[in-house]
């Protein structure tokens, strides 16, 4: 218990220190993980959407292999960009292993899954309920996958969130692809890990307490807009 | 979807600013072992240099095998490690040039005050790790490839004991860095082979103290190589080299020894020049 009291004041005093070391790690997670996620849903919301729509041989067998991939261990992610971005490998000549621009992809890889999967099914529920009037109305694919997207967009949100979730909390791929380089790639969970490391477990749990009211707020930032959007749209 | 669209272009621009800004100053990129960034060795040597220099380090720490790897790949300009015979073998292959010794630390034997194998105060390393696997006490083991990990298996040999294969449990490969392995072993009263700059700024040390130290075998050599730009034509060799020059020089080596954690110095400089 006296471990936990010293991490929040750990963690407090970090808040009001505002050390600028601090602020630049918050800032590179946050903006790391919130490109990853929006670059995620441009390409997961709309897969998921052509999978709850489209009928096509072999659909089954995608739409497993997309939920299996929700469970993508994030060092295998990494692994795999790591092995794609470095130097001897086929994106060697980009030189981008160790910058923020590979773990943008890292987590790309590793979000886009999880966005499409629950898209997927958000959107199968929905499409089920709406199919007869597409049809007779004669809309094209392509239209009803864009209208669907448009129709179930509050709660598609929770599909961000999920991935937003789990790219501001992994650790393995962007450790790998990133190294953990002090004021270039440092993130808040790779410092946990870094001070977790060191034994300084008060300063690691403190950070970790920094992460999660971020993760918090993040939340319910999006609750407040989504709600007040769907008042909006109610009117 | 335009909002979205939007919010995905500020976001991209502002990692791009972000990126570039930090891409203007020269940089190389460097792979070193944990013990070098977890002490806080980093933290106080490279400032001076890039100071003097302006050229900034990135340094990217993991194990020794890793970091071997991470400059056998290209994906560094300089490796520096502590791994005598494994960094001669990676000069030897042509991944490597320009090997020089910089500085020494040593390894100890840390375990719990209450020592169940009876080795505190021992001088002779190989003894005390035959009387671990006598009484079967807990040994934590870092089994990650790491330049200590590799000292320590050398001991093992030494000692004639193959802990792997020796049965009983009461050896624990954790596959981790030399921080974790530390953790591990404050939780479970278990000894562990560490590197003293790990061990001097490590602060969960809880029932952990040094049992034994001073055997010449613990001897620990820190080498620095730059990356064989033959092999990896893209590796920024000049700035590699001046790095590497630099940790050589005078100012370099006395920024080394004036690293201190509690008045104890961490690291001792003995560089003489290229040795390959």
């Amino acid at each position: 218990m006296h471990d936990l009291l010293d991490a929040l004041a750990a963690a407090w005093q970090l808040i009001l220190s505002g050390d600028s070391t601090l602020v630049a790690i918050v800032s590179l997670s946050l903006s790391i993980s919130l490109t990853a996620v929006v670059l995620a849903s441009v390409l997961g919301l709309p897969l998921g959407a052509a999978l709850a729509v489209v009928r096509f041989p072999g659909q089954n067998v995608l739409v497993v292999v997309v939920n299996a991939l929700m469970g993508l261990p994030p060092v295998v992610a990494g692994l795999f960009v790591y092995l794609l971005l470095s130097r001897s490998g086929p994106l060697g000549s980009l030189g981008l292993l160790f910058t923020p621009t590979a773990m943008v992809i890292a987590q790309v890889v590793l979000v886009t899954p999880i966005i499409a999967a629950i898209a997927r099914q958000m959107l199968e529920d929905l499409w089920r309920e709406y199919r007869e009037l597409y049809i007779l109305d004669g809309v094209g694919r392509v239209r009803t996958v864009g209208s669907l997207l448009w129709l179930g967009r509050f709660s598609l949100l929770t599909a961000a969130l999920a991935g937003l979730g789990r790219a501001a909390a992994e650790v393995g791929a962007i450790l790998i692809v990133g190294g953990n380089i002090a004021g270039v790639t440092r993130t808040m969970t790779t410092a946990i890990a870094l001070e977790t490391s060191r034994g300084d477990l008060t300063l690691a749990l403190g950070l970790g307490i920094i992460l999660l009211s971020l993760i918090l707020a993040i939340n319910a930032t999006a609750q407040f807009v989504r709600n007040t959007a769907r008042r909006v749209a109610e009117i | 979807m335009t909002k979205l669209l939007r919010s995905l272009a500020a976001a991209f621009l502002l990692l791009l600013a972000a990126s570039v800004a930090v891409a203007q100053e020269p940089f190389i990129t460097v792979a070193s072992t944990t013990s070098t960034e977890e002490s806080g060795l980093f933290g106080y040597l490279l400032p001076a240099f890039t100071k003097e220099t302006g050229i900034q380090v990135r340094v990217v720490a993991v194990g020794t095998g890793q970091a071997l790897k991470i400059g056998e790949r290209g994906d560094c300009d300089v490796v520096f490690v502590h791994d005598t015979p494994s960094e001669l073998a990676f000069v030897e292959h042509g991944f490597g040039i320009d090997r020089r010794e910089v500085m020494y630390n040593n390894f100890i034997l840390v375990g719990p005050k209450s020592d169940p194998a009876h080795v505190e105060g021992g001088k002779d390393i190989v003894i005390a790790f035959r009387k671990i696997a006598d009484t079967k006490a807990p040994f934590v083991a870092r089994g990650d490839d790491s330049g200590t990990s590799k000292a320590e298996m050398r001991l093992w040999k030494e000692a004639g004991i193959d802990p792997k294969t020796a049965g009983g449990g009461w050896y624990r490969d954790t596959g981790s860095g030399m921080g974790p392995t530390l953790n591990t072993a404050a939780a479970m009263d278990g000894y562990t082979l560490s590197d003293r700059g790990t061990w001097l700024s490590f602060k969960n040390k809880q029932n952990l103290t040094i049992v034994v130290e001073g055997d010449r075998r613990l001897f620990n050599q820190y080498g620095v190589m730059l990356v064989n730009p033959v092999k990896h034509p893209h590796v920024k060799q000049d700035l590699g080299r001046k790095f590497s020059d630099w940790l050589i020089s005078a100012n370099g080596q006395k920024t080394i020894a004036d690293y201190k954690i509690n008045g104890a110095q961490l690291f001792f400089p003995n560089a003489k020049g290229s040795s390959s």
